[in-house]
This record gives C-alpha cells, structure tokens and sequence, in this order.
C-alpha cells in the first residue's frame, strides 16, 4: 500500500468513528430530517465529479464526470432544500407550542 | 494527486468537513436542526467552491452548465415533493449520489487506462469498490423507490434458486475482480463488473417487503457514504473520505435504532424475505381463525358521537391518512373536538409512515401542536384511561398479536396498545392487511368499530357530525 492510501484509511476510519459518535441519541422526530441531511452531505461525490471532469477537452472521462456532476447536484441541492422543507414545519410548530 | 492542490484548497476542505461534523450533531437536536442543515449546506458549497479553483478543473463552461442543470432540478423536486413521498425522494436522491460515485470511479479507470502507465493495484482496488458500492447503491435506491411509489409490488419478491444466483453473482465479481487486477486494461471485464453490481443491487432489495423499506432506505443512505468515500479513495480525495465517512457510519447508526424500533435484526430483513412467501402459511392460519369472527361497522354519525362525548380521545396516525393527504383534516376534527371539551393526544409509533419521524413531519405540516404528540412509550400507559383511539389507517403498528401471538411474523415488536383503550374506531379503506401482510386481531375486538372509506372523505364527514353536536 502507498503511503497515500494508507493515510486515507486512517482519515477514513478515524471520520467513520466521528460519524457514530456525532449520531447518537438523536429524537424520533428528527430521523427523516436526519436521514435525508445526511443524505445530502453523500453528495459530496459532487467533488469526485468536478475532479474527473476537469481536463479540457472531451473524452469519456469528462462525459462520465459531468453527468456525475449533474446527478451529484441534485442529490445536493435537493437534499438539503428538502431537509429545510421539513424541518421550517417544526419550527413554526416550536413557536405555536 | 492532492499533494498538488494548493493549501487554500485543502484548508477550505478542512472547514467544510468540520462544518458537516457540526451540522451533523446540531440536525440531531430540534432546537438547532435547521441550522445544521444550513452549515452542512454552507460546507458543501465551500467544498465544490473550493473544488473549481483546483488547477486540474479547467472545463469550467460545461461545468457549470452541469451544476445548474442539476441544481435546477434538485429544487424543483424539492419544492414539488409532497410530504408523504419524502421516503422515496431520499430514496431518489440516494441512487442518484450512488450513481455519480460509480460514475467518478468508472471515469477515473478510464482516465487512468488511456494514460498510459500502468493502473496501480490500490487504484484496481478502489475502482472495484467504487464500482460496486455505487452501483448497488443506485439500482438498489430505485428499486427501493419504485416499491414505495407503488410501480414495483411492495410484497418481497423472490424466485426460485435466488440464493444460489446471488452467490454465484457474489462469486463471479470475485474472480472478475482478481481478473482485472491481473490485467487491469481487459475493458469488457471492467463492464462486467459494472453490470454485476448493477444486477445485485436489485437482487437486494427486490425480496424486501414493502414495511422494510424504511430499514432498507437508512441502510442505502449509509452506503451512498461509502460510495462516496470509495470515490475518495479513487480520487484520492479526503473531503470526499471523511464526508462519506460520516454518512456511512451515521446511516449504519439510524438503520440500527429503526430495526430497534421495529424489533428486527438487520439480517432478518435483509435476508427473511418477510411478509411473503415464507410467511404466508403463518399469515393464512391466522387468517382462517379469524374468517368466523364479524368485525362491528359504523357510520361517521355514530362514529362522530362516540368521539363527541368522550372525554379523551387518542389519535394514532398511521400512513393510510398520510396517502390519503389527511393530515389537515384530522388536525380539523381534533380542534372541532376540543371545542367540546374533549382531550385529544397524538400517539406516535417510532415507524409510523414509511420512515422513523415520517408521521412527525406530516403532523407538523398540518401545524398540529407539538405538545399533543406523544412518543410511543409515553402514551400507552395511558391507553387504560383513554375513552376512545382513533385508528386513521394504521395497522401493523397497533395489531395486538406483536405482544401476545407468538407465532406471528411480528410478534415483539412494540405497538400502540391500542386495544386497551375503551373503544377503539379504526378508518380504514378495507379488510386488507397491511405492509407485514398479516391479519389484525384489533379489528375483530367487540369494542371495536370499524369505519370504512378513504381517510380523508371519513374524517371530513366526523368533522362536519362533530359539528352539529
């Protein structure tokens, strides 16, 4: 294994145990909204995406990139705009209560 | 590859990891929800900002064009959503994140094929993974979506010798696998393996029930994250790592509390093909003994009295009156009923409607208040006391054979005790069993009245009988 590899295995398990402890105890109510947050962070292939569809000029790379880009961006936009949908519901519940 | 980016790039990915930790930890309290959403929102536009001052991104114009076409339709489906089809919209939207990290790793091998040098043995590696993951992820997440929408059957879905065709599937991507690590140029193996991961991830999740669907949502988001870290490690990128690596192990957690809250191992539902065929002889004894018995029915008038008079009434919401759009209806009924006095409650199963929190969430949107919902171990010490429940199109959620039929496909997993209340009045469209596919002993209970119709049209009519009380 390079060097690289090996310090993105730690970078990898390390932010995994980040990820359990971050989550824990989280209320019922927020399970969706949670879910379909965190959802949209797995957008984050959106940067693989930008990467692999850098070089200018057309091959397939770039062809597969960039339909990476569009799918990755929706994943994003929609994601977090939803995520902001539901949960502006419970904050005009909040200030009711 | 990243020890070229210069340092701004990689600080700016830095801030943005630590934004996703925050925004993570703030969506878990009610309180700071939408402000997570927000950072995590602001981190990944620092990280594609970023991104696009990469020396290597150059193609800046069909770039662009790329992140509005997506961005265009990323809100439009957003805004459009309706509440009660969010489990298949995360549904979508997972397989599309699956799918643009099988893309990345697929462009990468080509981009390394094509470059002459040898393709090194890690990056074999990371592009299989990449591969498979994201491809499981994306056929997975829409056959997932097209069970919830109703274009697929949401029973499981099984033929004959599909263990064995899933182990040889499993077994042929090995040997592809160690076959392209060989010789990594062979092109029609690379495609063959691509196909694979695309075929077994709708062999996973086609014998899944429709009432796991939840379980199996959380656990595709999961894997959505590791596709993107396996993207990561394709790329070399460790934004992309750490930012998948908190949604793979934040999934893995969530997919545990909801099989909590539905007393099921992961393995069983992956592997129990439950609610159908395996089931079906459990299910249709249960059946036969209940044939003799004769289920009591009511109209809405009678219905409106009972409800009218009592002096508790607790409402369990399933997803039945989440389909039915009944949401603002019932929250109607519930303020017509207050003004007579009656004390009205929510009862809230973890799982009621497709996802943990789901049925929240559409109350929310009819503005119920928040202090008349109640969790699940709240409210069922006071069922004792509760005059009348009304059932709007929940089933399995408060079948009292979880607690006392052992033989039952769903016996030990909490319910609504429901049946421990005075009355009980069940708005239901039928006599039809619900996503576990097996017969309800609560509606052939003597205090049990059964109110036949659409949710929305029955509630309506309450609400207008309650009125003239």
């Amino acid at each position: 294994m390079t060097t690289a590899l090996l310090a993105s295995l730690f970078v990898f398990v390390l932010a995994s145990f980040v990820g359990f402890e971050v989550i824990n105890k989280v209320p019922p109510t927020l399970h969706t909204p949670l879910m379909s947050g965190a959802n949209a962070i797995s957008g984050i292939a959106v940067i693989g995406a930008l990467l692999i569809s850098g070089p200018q000029e057309w091959n397939i790379t770039v062809i597969l990139g960039l339909i990476a880009v569009v799918l990755a961006t929706v994943n994003v936009v929609g994601g977090f705009l939803v995520t902001d949908r539901m949960l502006q519901m419970f904050k005009k519940k909040e200030v009711k209560a | 590859m990243s020890e070229f980016l210069p340092t701004g790039i990689e600080l700016s990915y830095l801030v943005a990891a630590s934004l996703f930790i925050l925004g993570l930890k703030k969506l878990g309290s009610p309180a700071t929800a939408r402000q997570g959403n927000l950072w995590a929102a602001v981190g990944m536009l620092l990280a594609v900002v970023a991104t696009l001052l990469d020396r290597q991104v150059l193609n800046y114009q069909m770039i662009l064009v790329g992140l509005a076409i997506g961005s265009g339709i990323g809100v439009i489906a957003a805004y459009k959503v309706q509440m009660t089809d969010m489990p298949q919209m995360v549904g979508l939207l997972n397989g599309l994140g699956g799918a643009a990290s099988a893309l990345v790793a697929i462009g990468e091998f080509w981009r390394l094929l094509n470059s002459g040098e040898p393709v090194s043995l890690d990056a074999t590696i990371t592009i299989i993974l990449g591969v498979l993951i994201g491809g499981v992820t994306l056929t997975g997440s829409f056959v997932a979506f097209a069970k919830l929408q109703g274009l697929l059957p949401g029973a499981p879905m099984t033929f004959p010798l599909q263990q064995p065709v899933n182990a040889l599937l499993l077994i042929s991507f090995l040997v592809a696998s160690g076959y392209l690590i060989v010789t990594p140029e062979n092109i029609s193996v690379f495609l063959g393996l691509v196909g694979i991961s695309l075929v077994l991830g709708v062999l996973f999740v086609l014998p899944i029930g429709g009432g796991d669907m939840p379980v199996v949502i959380s656990l595709l988001n999961s894997y959505s994250g590791l596709a993107a870290s396996a993207a990561g490690f394709v790329v070399m990128n460790n934004m992309l790592i750490i930012a998948g690596a908190l949604v793979g192990a934040s999934g893995i957690i969530l997919t545990q509390i909801m099989c909590k809250a539905m007393n099921r191992s992961l393995t069983s539902v992956l592997f129990g093909a439950f609610g159908g065929g395996g089931t079906s002889a459990v299910a249709g004894a249960g059946g036969s003994g209940n044939q003799d018995k004769t289920v009591k029915s009511i109209d809405p008038e009678e219905g409106a009295m009972m409800l009218g008079y009592a002096r508790s009434v607790v409402i369990v919401p399933g997803y039945g009156m989440a389909v039915a759009q009944a949401q603002h209806t019932v929250r109607e009924l519930a303020d017509q009923l207050e003004k007579l006095g009656v004390e009205v409650k929510y009862a809230i199963h973890p799982v009621a409607g497709r996802m943990p929190g789901h049925m929240n969430v559409l109350l929310a949107e009819a503005n119920v208040p928040y202090p008349q919902l109640y969790d699940m171990d709240d409210i069922n010490p006071q069922f004792e006391e509760t005059d009348v429940a009304l059932v709007i199109g929940a089933n399995d959620v408060v079948n009292p054979a979880a607690r006392s039929d052992a033989a039952s496909p769903i016996y030990g997993m909490p319910i609504l005790e429901v049946d421990r209340a005075k009355h009980a009045i069940v708005i239901k469209r039928g006599m039809s069993t619900g996503f576990a596919g097996v017969d309800n002993d609560l509606f052939y209970k003597d205090k049990t009245m059964m109110l036949f119709g659409s949710a929305k049209d029955v509630v309506a009519q309450l609400v207008s009988e309650v009125k003239q009380l």
